[in-house]
């Protein structure tokens, strides 16, 4: 399969790629690890006549704690996700996640910047990026803005990215230590999107649940944040009511497609199921 | 489109060719460099069988745009042997170990266990299984496949310790 012909860039620095997605508009891309672009242009799904390969960009690069926040630059790769300690320690969820997207191979090319910014409902971590109430820096031609992970996503393939914008950090609020957070993914096999998952952060407090956020991957248009769910289990001692409670409000808010994964119904099921074993996972994991 | 200037180090040759930006790095290697050794599986990105080592990373070759790989290292199945032509000993474990039936997975799982053994002398089953799901062999034949990286890491440690 081959891609139709386009125009290589390969800018030096992030002003670079903005005044070129400028220049270009809608038929300039942009490129990072490449393992959704490239497929869809494989297909013609995708013709982009310009494609800005940012792989130059050093400041797009690097794990780092400025503060409470953790500061990833938009070309971290999920194998550095995973490889990196910093994450594990202050974050770990991040590399559960990490270690659930594709495989291997993808792992290495792969970044955690697209991944979030290409709005393909069946990636992982913007549902992830939501539960931990993370937000996105992005640089256009106006300069720098912030925009929160749970009012990024609009519809599938569709953001508040602007055509002129390059998303170029994900700043996540470290979370408190103690914290228990699961990522619950149910898939065919290695590689494949989820048929449902879901990601749960929570704290305890003498056994009792002082806070919690739930977010959900592939089981609507976009992610999707399950505010009521999350707010059911807060006060609870997250007993099986609390967690019924919980799966049933994720369960309402969900609208899967019916496809190879399985019927609508099977999926809103299974995304229950995984808000409810995340839950379990993640008040084992709270200290 | 214009062809651009791909400048690249392949097997440790520096290689210099034109080539058309959409150009896809399998496509490159295999027909622009004659290095058949790498193959074309699913052309989607799942089966693996096309997976080089481009600057330390296990990557699928059909996912690449070959202006990606401009600048960078690397290595093909035809450059895991040593310039004395000795098997290296992933891939004398793979013949030992009956690691391949059909063979046309092989090229790309010898290249992924190769850098897995450099991340990881050492691996468990389970890590070895994890190392290579990004892999298929559609014999089936992931045991003996599984068998022959363990030969080889203990293989590898033995030579590390005989030369220290």
């Amino acid at each position: 399969m081959i891609p139709s012909s386009f125009e290589y860039h390969r800018p030096g620095s992030v002003e670079e790629a903005v005044a070129l997605l400028g220049r270009f508009g809608e038929s300039a891309r942009l490129l990072a690890g490449g393992h959704s672009l490239i497929p869809m242009m494989k297909l013609r799904l995708a013709r982009p006549e310009h494609v800005v390969d940012l792989q130059d960009i050093a400041a797009l690069r690097g794990i780092s704690r400025e503060g409470d926040t953790l500061v990833i630059g938009a070309l971290a790769t999920q194998k550095e996700v995973i490889d990196s300690e910093l994450l594990a320690e202050t974050c770990p969820i991040l590399r559960e996640a990490a270690l659930l997207v594709a495989d291997p191979q993808v792992r290495y090319c792969g970044t955690l910047g697209g991944n979030v910014a290409n709005g393909d409902p069946g990636n992982d971590m913007p549902a992830i990026m939501q539960a931990l109430d993370a937000r996105y820096r992005a640089a256009g031609p106006e300069g720098g803005r912030h925009i929160a992970a749970r009012d990024f996503y609009e519809a599938a393939f569709f953001t508040a990215l602007g055509d002129d914008e390059v998303l170029t950090h994900v700043e996540v609020p470290v979370p408190p230590a103690g914290h228990g957070a699961a990522y619950e993914k149910q898939k065919r096999k290695v590689g494949d999107y989820a048929t449902a998952a879901a990601a749960v952060i929570l704290t305890l407090s003498d056994g009792a649940c002082t806070s919690a956020s739930i977010a959900l991957t592939n089981v609507g248009d976009t992610p999707l944040f399950a505010e009521e769910a999350s707010a059911a289990l807060v006060g609870t001692a997250l007993d099986e009511a609390a967690l019924a409670k919980a799966a049933g409000l994720a369960e309402a808010i969900t609208r899967p497609a019916s496809d190879g994964r399985g019927p609508a119904e099977f999926r809103t099921r299974v995304a229950g199921l995984a808000v409810r074993r995340a839950i379990a996972t993640a008040r084992a994991r709270a200290s | 489109m214009a062809k651009m200037h791909i400048k690249m180090t392949v097997n440790g040759a520096e290689v210099e060719a034109l080539a058309e930006p959409r150009t896809l790095l399998i496509h490159f290697l295999r027909e622009q460099l004659d290095l058949t050794g790498s193959h074309i599986g699913c052309d989607t990105s799942h089966c693996g069988a096309c997976t080089v080592d481009l600057d330390g990373k296990s990557v699928k070759s059909c996912t690449v745009f070959v202006a990606q790989a401009k600048g960078a290292a690397i290595t093909t199945i035809e450059g895991i042997a040593g310039a004395d032509g000795a098997l290296h000993a992933l891939q004398d474990a793979f013949r030992e170990h009956h690691g391949l039936q059909c063979g046309f997975c092989t090229p790309g799982m010898i290249v992924r266990a190769y850098r897995l053994l450099q991340e990881n002398p050492d691996p468990s089953e389970e890590d070895i299984r994890y190392g290579i799901s990004g892999n298929l062999c559609r014999c089936t034949g992931y045991q003996n496949i599984v068998k022959a990286i363990r030969a080889a890491a203990d293989r590898l440690a033995e030579a590390r310790e005989a030369g220290q």
